[in-house]
């Protein structure tokens, strides 16, 4: 049934271009119970199977000559992605309840992009994966190009090329896992149980590793993230810093670690006290994290300060990704999922409730209009959304970050200071962005601004009620996921990586 | 030699016959009975007339037919020279009924006799192993396209291209028949398996090196590779759509599978090595020369263009260069790669050139910048722009993808350890990656920029939209179900022993 999600998807972006542009409420209407019913079967498919091990959804021939299947795969991972899918795509409809520059439009690329993503976490077969992975790209520029704000066509061209260039690494390491395999399957079960050379894998790792890490905003490959969010609708930013970046880490994690797990060995030299690849990743995502918080710590524009954070937090993925324990492994997936729920709901603040409103991102000019009074709704959701990317206990931030730094403590003892400084960083570029844009003049001069602002619409309140509360539940409750997520990380697919250390 | 049998020489060339029939007919309908009626109406009578020619053909053409070889090679009949043959036809009716709604000529009958000739000659080309043959059929394709490029009588540009055209192609003939006068010299035979026997017998001629070089000048013509490629923005740019879009895709069609079997099977033995450790000379290390100047000239000149043809041209020229790999690998596998990727990039290339005629014909002309807000002024036909462009693009689950994938695959296939390939392989994914950039540029002025503020719909021609919304259906089908061909052509390679 999980593989209605794709098929929905795509038919409702079809339907939409068949129906009458002036019709705006059916089109809402419809993208909304579009994206109401695949998270409905998302939601009912991670109920329904607890144990967390992987089932197979569709598995048909497609390709024979090549060995190709359409393959669909769950586990206990990907439906906790999946389940992320569902939510942030039901928001990211929630707070495009304004869009009407060419409306049809818009919506039939956000349910392709979400079409996709379903696709990518559900493919088994690497050649589909990739399909869908590639997918993504076109939708995405479309967005950002036509509905997108400051310098859109920049920032589209920019996400795209990268995003393109990611993917031809990945691309050539799959080619060459086929080709090197002569195992005419493209399956990933297939060719993660292949014993490819250690000299080929310490080159075809770090080759897939890093085209995916493209996407997850890995350190020194993340400059496209910022201006691609900055640029982007508020629906796509939702959808970019919500579940694409996770396409890159769950990438990072089910394709380039399962296939390639010696090339994480140890080299058996040591480059300025690097001596693995691990080593070299592990710094790259702390370089991230300390880096990502420290230049939003300095941002003028509200929606860079969001835009920096998210490389901060995804470098916490890559960093749980390196740490090769369970802990650290499963807290990399708790944040994916946190950080999808948490970047969902600051970029809707931040693009939906006070941009589309107030027609200024700048932090300076927002402090004098009072938004705290204005949009009390607004102040006390980013208040929330802030607390909970801080860190704060209770809501999913905290489990996931302490989830990993556990793992880190475990593996890399002394990156540990680095990422502290990180954490600090974080709780203040939030505090400075939160007092700077709501609560920045003095309350008694408030007078009333001469237009006043549109009021939170139902929507978006909705929206906001539903990130809210799904981050509140993984913060109270991680081990609903994390009952799914060990047996996945236990499964053989995982074999060759906990073989090779943890 | 053996006496040669007409009985059966007529036997196996009858789809030819056909053709060559039809364009008659065509020809002859035009003059007597309806040059006093409307052109379109010329048009399609002549049109129809030769696509009736075209699909007796066709089936005479289907698999069950007669096979055989004559006089050793001099003319084929196999499964796979059927199936290019059928693409062939399938283009050149394509083609004609892209044309139906053109203006730029009154002489219709000419117009198709000339299209039918050089699919006549493109259909002798590919089936035959004989150097002779091989160069009269490829003088009857290139005679016929010559003029094809210079029918726009009033378009000085178009006249501009044809005579560019002529004067490079001779030159490129005359290098090649140079090298193929040099085979002969050399194995005393124009037979392609004769003169590879020859090479075989002893160490390497210097004589054969010239050879390989002035042929793979000739055919590098005719495939557009950097650097023989100067022909191919101006005759692209000047010459009417309908001939354009028949350069672009049925002559290439033909010109990629010759120069296969020509390397293949006349050069065999004569391989050489381009690996730096043992360089050997041979036709790899001249094949692997001009496949990466046309992969990187091609994308970079590509990105400055402000005329979609010119881009078209240019990107065909990178294009070749990506088909170029697949002699590199030389096996059947990067055959039927060769033959998957040539035919969905015939397909996606008569689109957008069908989409010209419309847009060329309203707009004035061809510049990317005018194509602005086409989303909303010619929704279909956009849509269609969108798979064309993105499945030359590479982008999935359009055709152009999984024919990049098929032919990166196969040629890797052929020795996985090794280094040469596998850097060409990333070099041709990377420029695949910057040709991106300048093809969302094309879709970002259809999709993106607002339309000119007192735009109108675009009026489209039925038929037009027809052949072009088949074509996309085409691009979209072969993407997405590949078994539809590609079982079929490995097939046939097989069966015909390539």
């Amino acid at each position: 049934m999980l593989a209605w999600t794709i098929y929905i998807s795509f038919l409702g972006a079809l339907a939409l271009l068949l129906l009458p542009s002036r019709s705006t409420a059916l089109i809402r209407g419809l993208a909304l119970l579009t994206s109401l019913v695949t998270f409905a079967i998302t939601l009912t498919a991670f109920l329904q199977h607890r144990s967390g091990e992987m089932f197979t959804v569709v598995d048909y021939p497609w390709i024979s000559s090549m060995g190709i299947h359409f393959s669909l795969k769950a586990d206990g991972i990907s439906l906790t992605l999946l389940l992320l899918t569902g939510v942030i795509g039901v928001c990211g409809v929630l707070f495009s309840w304004n869009v009407d520059h060419r409306i049809k439009e818009f919506f039939a690329f956000y349910l392709v992009l979400i079409g996709a993503v379903y696709g990518v976490f559900l493919s088994f077969d690497l050649f589909l994966l990739f399909v869908f992975y590639e997918i993504v790209v076109i939708p995405k520029y479309f967005l950002i190009a036509i509905w997108g704000s400051t310098r859109r066509e920049y920032a589209a061209m920019k996400l795209v090329l990268y995003s393109f260039i990611g993917s031809a690494m990945v691309l050539v390491g799959l080619i060459a896992a086929y080709v090197v395999s002569g195992s005419n399957s493209m399956s990933l079960g297939d060719l993660a149980g292949y014993h490819y050379s250690p000299h080929f894998q310490m080159w075809a790792f770090p080759l897939v590793f890093v085209g995916f890490g493209v996407l997850a905003g890995l350190w020194p490959f993340h400059t496209w993230a910022p201006t691609g969010h900055v640029a982007a609708p508020t629906a796509a930013s939702m959808l970019l810093a919500g579940v694409v970046m996770k396409l890159g880490a769950y990438g990072c994690l089910r394709v380039a670690m399962t296939l390639f797990p010696l090339g994480l060995a140890p080299w058996g030299f040591h480059v300025l006290g690097l001596g693995s690849w691990r080593d070299v990743f592990a710094v790259l995502a702390v370089i991230g994290i300390v880096y990502g918080a420290l230049v939003a710590l300095v941002q003028k524009d509200f929606k860079f300060v969001i835009g920096y954070s998210s490389i901060s937090h995804m470098g916490f993925i890559l960093l749980g990704l390196m740490t090769l324990n369970q802990i650290g492994l499963s807290g990399a997936v708790v944040q994916m999922v946190s950080h999808g729920i948490l970047a969902g709901l600051l970029f809707a603040v931040v693009g939906r409730m006070v941009y589309s409103r107030t027609h200024t991102r700048d932090l300076p000019a927002l402090g004098p209009m009072h938004l705290s009074k204005v949009l009390p709704f607004a102040a006390f959701t980013f208040v929330i959304a802030g607390m909970a990317s801080m860190g704060l206990p209770g809501f999913s931030g905290f489990a996931a970050e302490l989830m990993i730094l556990i793992g880190v403590w475990h593996s890399y003892p002394t990156l540990i200071l680095f990422v502290g400084i990180g954490l600090i960083a974080g709780v203040a570029y939030i505090w400075r962005a939160m007092q700077q844009a709501f609560f920045a003049g003095a309350p008694a001069l408030a007078t009333p601004p001469e237009h006043p602002l549109p009021p939170i619409t139902f929507p978006e309140k909705l929206g906001a009620a539903i990130l809210i509360c799904s981050s509140v539940i993984v913060g109270t409750f991680p081990q609903i996921f994390l009952n799914v997520i060990h047996p996945a990380l236990n499964s053989p697919l995982f074999q060759g990586l906990r073989n090779g250390g943890w | 030699m053996n006496a040669i049998n007409y009985g059966q020489l007529l036997q196996l060339a009858w789809p030819e016959i056909i053709v060559t029939v039809a364009a008659l007919i065509a020809l002859a309908a035009d003059l007597l009975f309806s040059r006093r009626s409307a052109l379109r109406t010329r048009f399609l009578v002549a049109a129809t007339v030769a696509s009736l020619g075209c699909i007796a053909a066709i089936f005479k053409l289907l698999p069950g037919s007669s096979e055989g070889i004559l006089l050793g090679g001099v003319f084929l009949s196999n499964p796979a020279t059927h199936l290019v043959q059928i693409a062939l036809l399938v283009i050149a009716i394509l083609t004609l009924f892209l044309s139906v709604d053109s203006t730029f000529t009154d002489h219709v009958g000419e117009f198709v006799l000339l299209i039918l000739l050089a699919t006549t000659g493109m259909m002798f080309l590919v089936a035959s192993q004989d150097l002779l043959v091989i160069f009269i059929s490829l003088e009857l394709l290139s005679l016929s396209v010559y003029i094809l490029a210079g029918f726009d009588k009033r378009s000085p540009r178009s006249a501009e291209a044809a005579l560019k055209y002529f004067l490079f192609g001779g030159m490129s003939a005359a290098f090649m028949l140079f090298g193929f006068s040099l085979l002969y010299g050399f194995s005393n035979s124009t037979n392609l398996i004769q003169i590879a026997r020859a090479i075989q017998a002893g160490p390497l001629n210097p004589l054969v090196i010239l050879a390989i070089v002035t042929t793979v000048i000739g055919f590098g013509f005719k495939i557009a590779a950097a650097p023989f490629h100067f022909w191919a923005p101006d005759v692209y740019q000047g010459a009417p759509t309908p001939s354009a879009a028949f350069i672009a895709s049925g002559s290439k069609v033909a010109s990629f599978f010759i120069f296969f079997q020509v390397l293949a099977i006349g050069f065999a033995g004569a391989e050489g090595s381009a690996t730096l450790h043992h360089f050997q000379s041979g036709w790899v290390p001249v094949i692997v020369t001009v496949a990466v100047a046309s992969m990187l000239l091609g994308n970079l000149v590509a990105i400055t263009q402000t005329s979609l043809r010119r881009l078209l041209a240019y990107s065909a020229v990178a294009h070749a260069g990506y088909m170029l790999l697949a002699y590199v690998a030389h096996s059947e596998q990067s055959l039927a790669a060769l033959l998957y990727y040539v035919a969905t990039y015939a397909l996606a290339t008569l689109g957008i050139f069908g989409i010209l005629t419309v847009t060329e014909k309203q707009l004035g002309n061809d510049k990317i910048s005018d194509l602005a807000g086409l989303s909303r002024r010619a929704p279909f036909l956009s849509a269609c722009l969108f798979i064309f462009v993105l499945s030359l693009a590479g982008i999935p689950p359009l055709s152009g993808f999984f024919a990049k994938f098929l032919l990166f695959t196969s040629v890797l296939a052929v020795s996985p350890g090794s280094k040469l390939l596998i850097g060409l392989i990333i070099f041709a994914i990377g420029m695949s990656a910057v040709s991106l950039y300048y093809y969302l540029r094309v879709l970002k002025s259809a999709f993106v920029a607002d339309p000119p503020a007192e735009a109108t719909p675009l009026q489209s021609p039925v038929l037009l939209q027809l052949v072009v919304g088949l074509l996309a259906a085409g691009v979209v089908a072969l993407g997405c179900a590949p078994d539809l061909i590609l079982n079929q052509i490995l097939k046939v390679i097989q069966a015909s022993g390539l």
